[in-house]
C-alpha cells in the first residue's frame, strides 16, 4: 500500500468505521442508562426538579469556592486542557473543513498561529495533569489502567497533529497526517467504552443531581 | 457464592437506576470529592475518598448494566464482588460516611454520591455487612419503637414533668388537631426541655397540636442501616397514627435524618403519597413568624453561630428559615465559613453516632468543625438536630473547647413575648 493509498484508507473506510463505533457506542451507552429508569418521587415537591436539574447542568461549570481554594491546580489545569482541546478540535481551519465535508455546515476558524499556541498550552496542561495524577495521593489511589489509557489517547491527537502541522519527525509529511488521523480514530473507538463518555453523560449526571436537590428546594 | 452475598448483590442490582448509571459513567477519578469530605480532610487517608466508598456498587453496575461489562463478565475478564471485599467496605460505607452529601455538591460532573451511598447500604445490609450496633438499634426500633429503647411510659413521664413546670397540659392523642408532633428518642431522653419549649411556643402562637401515644418516635434506623422494608414499617406507624388522629400535618422535630425519613423518603418507602403534610419544626416556626404569630422579645447578646444539620439544610431544603429565626433572637449572629448548603457535617450523622466502632473516627473528623469554629470564635453554637448537638458537645469536650450548644427552637421559646402580660398591647 502506497502512502497515498494509506491516507485514502484512513480518511475513508477507517474514519467511517471509527465514526460508526463512536456514534453507535455513545447511543448504546446513553440508551442503557436511560433504560434503567427512575422511580417517580411520591413526596410532595418543594421546588422544581426540572429547574433544579437545568440549573445544576450550568452551575457545575463553575467550582465552589472551597474546592477552588483546596484543589486549585486540579481545577485550573482541568479547565485549560478541556477548553484547549475543544478549541483545537473545533476551530482549527483544516478541522472545520472536515466537519463541513461531513456535516455540511461551516463556522469561522481561529487564526492558525493562535491554534498552534493553544495546542502547546493544552499539551503542557495534559502533561501536568498526568504528573499530578501520579503524584497526588488521592488521584494515584483512585487511578486505574483506564485512566492512563484515556490520558494517552487524548494527548496523542494533539501531539501528532502538532508534529504533522510542523512537519517534524522522521516520517514523511503524508505519514504524519496518517498517524494523526489514526490517533483520532483510536480516540473515537475507545470513547464509548471508557470514562471519555463523561463528555456526554455529565449532562445527565448533573441534571439528575440538580433535579433530586431541586425537588427538595435545594440549589445543588 | 453464599446466600447472603447473593442477596446483597441482588439488592445492589435492584438499587441501580438511571441516575446511578449516569453518575458512574461520568466519574473521571479527579478526586475532588475527597477534599469535600471531612473523613478524608481530617485523616489524610485516600481510602476515605467518597467515590471510592462505592467501588463494589460501581463494579456491579459495570458488570451488569454496561454493554462492555456484560461481555467482560461473560468471558471472565472482570473480578466479581466478594464477601471479603464487602467486609472491607463495611467501615467505609457506614463508619466514614454520614451521608451528609457535601461531596454531592462539589463533584464537577454532578455525581450525587450520598444518593448512591444510601443505596449501597441496602446491599450491604442485605449481604449481612451492616455494623452490629446499627443492627441492634434497628431491632430496638422495630420491637420497642425506638432505637434507644425509649418506651411510652418514659415519654409520659417527661410530659408530666413538663406539664408540672408549665402549668398547663400537653395534648396527647387529640383528634383533628392541625399538627402531630414527632420526637426523637434523644430529645425525650437527653433534651426533654424541647417538649416544654414547643408547648410554650404553640400556646403562644395558638397552634392546635397533639402528640400521638402510638407513634411519637421520629427517627428511622431503617434508612440509616439501609433496609427499606424496616424503614417503610417505621414510616407506616407514623402514617397510621396521623391518619387515625386525622391531623393536617406532621411535625418533624430537631433531628436531621428523621426529617429525611418522614418528609422525603417516607412516601416513596410506603409507595403512596401522604394524606397530610410534613413540616420541619423550623419551617413551621418560620411560617408562624411570617404570619406574625410568633413574637419574641429581647435578643441574645453573645456571639452565636448556626450549625446546619446536613439532612435539614443541604439534603432537606430548610436553609433560610433558621436564619430568619436566628435573626429574631440573636443580636450577634455570625455565619461560619462555608455555611448553609455547604456546611461541614458534625461527623456523626447517618448512623455514625449509633456505631460505637466509629467513635474515634467521628471525633477525629470533628476537627473540621473545630477549624470552622476557630475561624469565627462564637460564644455558643445553635443547631436544630439533637444528634448534631450531642456530637458537637462530645467533640467540643474532646478538643477542650468551652462552648454551649443550643437548640434553635428552645432559644426561640426563651424569648417569647408573654401573651398574658403583653395582652393589653395587642
Amino acid at each position: 500500500m502506497s502512502e497515498t493509498e494509506l491516507l485514502l484508507w484512513v480518511r475513508g473506510p477507517a474514519l467511517q468505521i471509527a465514526t460508526l463505533v463512536f456514534l453507535l457506542g455513545v447511543v448504546v451507552r446513553i440508551g442503557e442508562i436511560l433504560m434503567l429508569g427512575r422511580k417517580k418521587n411520591l413526596a410532595e415537591a418543594r421546588g422544581s426538579a426540572v429547574a433544579g436539574g437545568l440549573r445544576t447542568v450550568l452551575s457545575r461549570m463553575i467550582p465552589d469556592r472551597g474546592t477552588l481554594r483546596r484543589s486549585t491546580f486540579n481545577v485550573v489545569a482541568g479547565y485549560v486542557f478541556h477548553i484547549g482541546f475543544f478549541l483545537v478540535l473545533f476551530f482549527f481551519a483544516p478541522h472545520i473543513l472536515v466537519f463541513q465535508d461531513v456535516l455540511g455546515v461551516s463556522w469561522p476558524s481561529i487564526p492558525t498561529p493562535v491554534i498552534d499556541a493553544i495546542t502547546v498550552v493544552t499539551i503542557i496542561a495534559l502533561l501536568a495533569v498526568l504528573v499530578h495524577r501520579l503524584q497526588h495521593k488521592v488521584m494515584r489511589f483512585l487511578s486505574r489502567f483506564q485512566d492512563y489509557l484515556v490520558w494517552l489517547v487524548t494527548i496523542l491527537p494533539l501531539v501528532t497533529g502538532y508534529l504533522a502541522f510542523h512537519r517534524v519527525g522522521i516520517a514523511p509529511p503524508t505519514m504524519l497526517i496518517v498517524v494523526h488521523i489514526l490517533s483520532v480514530e483510536l480516540l473515537m473507538v475507545i470513547f464509548p467504552f471508557t470514562k471519555l463518555m463523561h463528555a456526554f453523560t455529565l449532562f445527565m449526571a448533573r441534571y439528575y443531581n440538580g433535579s433530586i436537590a431541586g425537588y427538595k428546594g435545594v440549589n445543588s | 457464592m453464599s446466600a447472603s452475598l447473593e442477596r446483597g448483590l441482588n439488592a445492589f442490582k435492584e438499587q441501580i437506576d438511571a441516575p446511578v448509571a449516569a453518575f458512574f459513567s461520568s466519574c473521571v477519578r479527579c478526586g475532588l470529592c475527597a477534599e469535600a469530605c471531612l473523613f478524608y480532610t481530617e485523616t489524610d487517608s485516600p481510602k476515605y475518598t467518597p467515590i471510592h466508598k462505592l467501588e463494589p456498587l460501581r463494579r456491579v453496575w459495570q458488570q451488569e448494566y454496561t454493554f462492555w461489562g456484560r461481555y467482560a463478565k461473560l468471558f471472565g475478564l472482570s473480578k466479581p464482588v466478594t464477601d471479603e471485599e464487602l467486609t472491607d467496605w463495611e467501615t467505609l460505607v457506614y463508619d466514614s460516611c454520614t451521608m451528609c452529601g457535601r461531596c454531592s455538591m462539589v463533584c464537577p460532573v454532578g455525581n450525587d454520591i450520598a444518593y448512591m451511598i444510601r443505596k449501597m447500604r441496602e446491599g450491604m445490609a442485605a449481604a449481612g455487612h451492616a455494623p452490629p450496633d446499627l443492627i441492634g438499634a434497628t431491632q430496638r426500633a422495630v420491637t420497642i419503637g425506638s432505637p434507644m429503647g425509649v418506651k411510652l411510659p418514659a415519654l409520659q413521664a417527661q410530659i408530666r414533668h413538663a406539664e408540672a413546670e408549665l402549668g398547663f397540659s400537653i395534648p396527647v392523642d387529640v383528634e383533628s388537631a392541625d399538627y402531630m408532633l414527632l420526637l426523637s428518642s434523644m430529645e425525650i431522653m437527653n433534651f426533654p426541655e424541647f417538649i416544654s419549649a414547643i408547648a410554650r411556643i404553640f400556646k403562644h402562637a395558638n397552634v392546635s397540636w397533639t402528640i400521638s401515644s402510638e407513634a411519637f418516635e421520629a427517627t428511622n434506623s431503617g434508612i440509616q442501616i439501609g433496609v427499606s422494608e424496616i424503614a417503610a414499617e417505621l414510616v407506616n406507624r407514623i402514617v397510621t397514627a396521623a391518619e387515625k388522629l386525622r391531623v393536617k400535618s406532621v411535625i418533624s422535630p430537631e433531628c436531621g435524618h428523621a426529617y429525611m425519613a418522614i418528609r422525603w423518603e417516607g412516601p416513596n418507602l410506603i409507595g403512596r403519597p401522604y394524606t397530610f403534610k410534613v413540616v420541619h419544626i423550623l419551617e413551621l416556626l418560620d411560617d408562624l413568624r411570617a404570619q406574625g404569630r410568633l413574637k419574641t422579645t429581647g435578643k441574645e447578646m453573645q456571639r452565636l453561630t448556626y450549625h446546619d444539620p446536613c439532612q435539614v439544610s443541604r439534603r432537606g431544603g430548610v436553609v433560610q428559615q433558621p436564619r430568619n429565626l436566628m435573626n429574631m433572637v440573636a443580636e450577634n449572629f455570625v455565619e461560619m465559613p462555608e455555611t448553609g448548603t455547604m456546611n461541614w457535617c458534625c461527623g456523626a450523622g447517618g448512623g455514625v453516632s449509633s456505631n460505637e466502632r466509629a467513635d474515634d473516627l467521628r471525633l477525629k473528623a470533628f476537627n473540621r468543625k473545630k477549624k470552622q469554629l476557630d475561624a469565627i470564635h462564637p460564644d455558643a453554637i445553635v443547631s436544630a438536630c439533637s444528634n448534631c448537638r450531642i456530637h458537637l458537645e462530645d467533640g467540643l469536650e474532646e478538643y477542650g473547647m468551652d462552648m454551649p450548644v443550643l437548640s434553635l427552637t428552645e432559644t426561640i421559646a426563651e424569648h417569647l413575648v408573654d401573651n398574658e402580660r403583653s395582652g393589653s398591647e395587642e
